[in-house]
């Protein structure tokens, strides 16, 4: 059995409303591939950007009571966050408690304060729901369990920045064959691809969306969007596939509003990666949360189902 | 056309350099000075590695357009270009900059609202 068969799961605050139909798509697919996932107890933010803004170590020490209740309350030894921001956050507190004592003395001060046991690097391994699924599950079972296929999808995959950068804080990377790529990520393609899905080559998969711009700079934001949506409509994608909710929301958003502020139409739909390998395992639409997404992920899937 | 937008994106880069009171680099790495450029700008600045990879890609689409003149790679080197303008663009126009991209750590530092955990 796979270690990560059974899995502390960190849904994250983003998966409760931009990125609900994330949230119901992964465990729809989790379920009907056998994987397991147990919700960390009373979770709470993992200080996203807002935090770490303001007060860098207060992030670690949000991360760090997340991975303290999976490992020490939960013994669970895997912590899953589907969320490219949690899962940054995670990873970069687990580096910054193995390789700062100022992180671990703020953390250990805090977590007494609030009166629980402070996390010990090194006691959980945190996995993002490529990893769950791609290592958990691999491509053979995968197509194994397919209900339906994808073939004739045309995706480009989406990574955005947080999933592969900085590079330091993802030592299990760049590890050779079979591990996961910094530079040219490729979990998604590969269990897309195992789908049956054709993946075009598209460059711009690990570029900024201009998420962290939206508030300060939502013209720059929509401009860095609207050159990502053309990109992938000129790599002749149908779908633009993602695994971020942040990026999925802003690209969304963006699209409609580059029409509005800059007149610029693109028609390619964003799914999430975990709703088109559902309807591949022949998930309903409605399970899969695809009619709660800005753009009509239904249009594109008409030519697979 | 490929050499003008290699050298379109390495200006991009310089503006960049410039602006944070550097000389550009004349240095190259793996043979391009973008990349070199792009390690010079992202010294201190971590959330510049967010357009690390793009400027790769425009380094390998710059390669592919030595062995093959084909207007879709040419438009994907093009949008690439794009791309790394705006992000620095927004990079510049944001001046706070900070751990990531949204960061705007400098601009509370300087306001004094920096490191309250000691309290």
């Amino acid at each position: 059995m796979s270690k990560y068969q059974r899995v502390a799961y960190y849904p994250g605050c983003a998966l409760e409303g931009t990125g609900h139909a994330y949230n119901s798509s992964t465990k729809a697919v989790g379920k009907a591939l056998g994987l397991e996932l147990d919700e960390v107890k009373d979770w709470n933010c993992c200080g996203a950007m807002e935090v770490k803004n303001v007060d860098p170590k207060v992030q670690t020490y949000l991360s760090s009571r997340v991975m303290s209740i999976a490992a020490n309350e939960m013994k669970a030894s895997v912590v899953m966050a589907p969320c490219n921001g949690c899962y940054h956050n995670l990873k970069k507190a687990e580096y910054d408690l193995a390789n700062d004592a100022a992180s671990r003395e703020t953390v250990d001060r805090i977590s007494k304060k609030a009166g629980h046991e402070t996390y010990q690097a090194g006691s959980l391994e945190t996995i993002h729901a490529l990893d769950w699924i791609k290592e958990g599950i691999g491509e053979e079972e995968l197509k194994r369990r397919l209900k339906n296929s994808l073939k004739g999808l045309k995706v480009a995959n989406y990574y955005g920045c947080m999933y592969t950068r900085p590079r330091h804080i993802f030592p299990e990377k760049d590890q050779g064959q079979g591990s996961e790529s910094t530079s040219q990520p490729h979990f998604m393609d590969d269990l897309l691809a195992a789908a049956g899905a054709e993946n075009v080559d598209f460059p711009l998969k690990t570029a900024c969306c201009g998420g962290a711009h939206t508030l300060s700079d939502s013209d720059i934001s929509t401009r860095l969007v609207l050159n990502i949506l053309e990109a992938a409509e000129a790599a002749g994608a149908d779908v633009i596939a993602t695994e971020c909710p942040t990026c999925h929301s802003g690209l969304e958003m963006h699209q409609v509003r580059a029409e509005k502020v800059l007149g610029r139409k693109t028609t390619v739909k964003m799914l999430y990666f975990t709703q088109l390998l559902g309807v591949a395992l022949g998930i309903g639409p409605r399970k899969l949360g695809i009619h709660e997404n800005v753009s009509d992920g239904m249009e594109a899937l008409n030519k697979v189902l | 056309m490929r050499a003008e937008l290699l050298a379109r994106a390495e200006a991009i880069l310089e503006a960049w350099v410039q602006a944070r009171g550097e000389a550009p680099t004349r240095e190259a790495v793996e043979t391009f000075r973008l990349l070199a450029l792009h390690r010079q700008g992202a010294r201190g600045v971590p959330s510049f590695n967010a357009c690390r990879e793009t400027c790769r890609e425009i380094a390998y689409h710059y390669n592919l357009l030595a062995t093959r003149q084909d207007e879709k790679t040419q438009r994907m080197m093009e949008m690439l270009v794009r791309h790394l303008e705006l992000f620095v663009r927004g990079k510049m126009e944001v001046e706070g900059l900070g751990d990531f991209c949204c960061a705007s750590r400098p601009v509370r530092q300087q306001s004094g609202l920096e490191e309250r955990t000691d309290g």
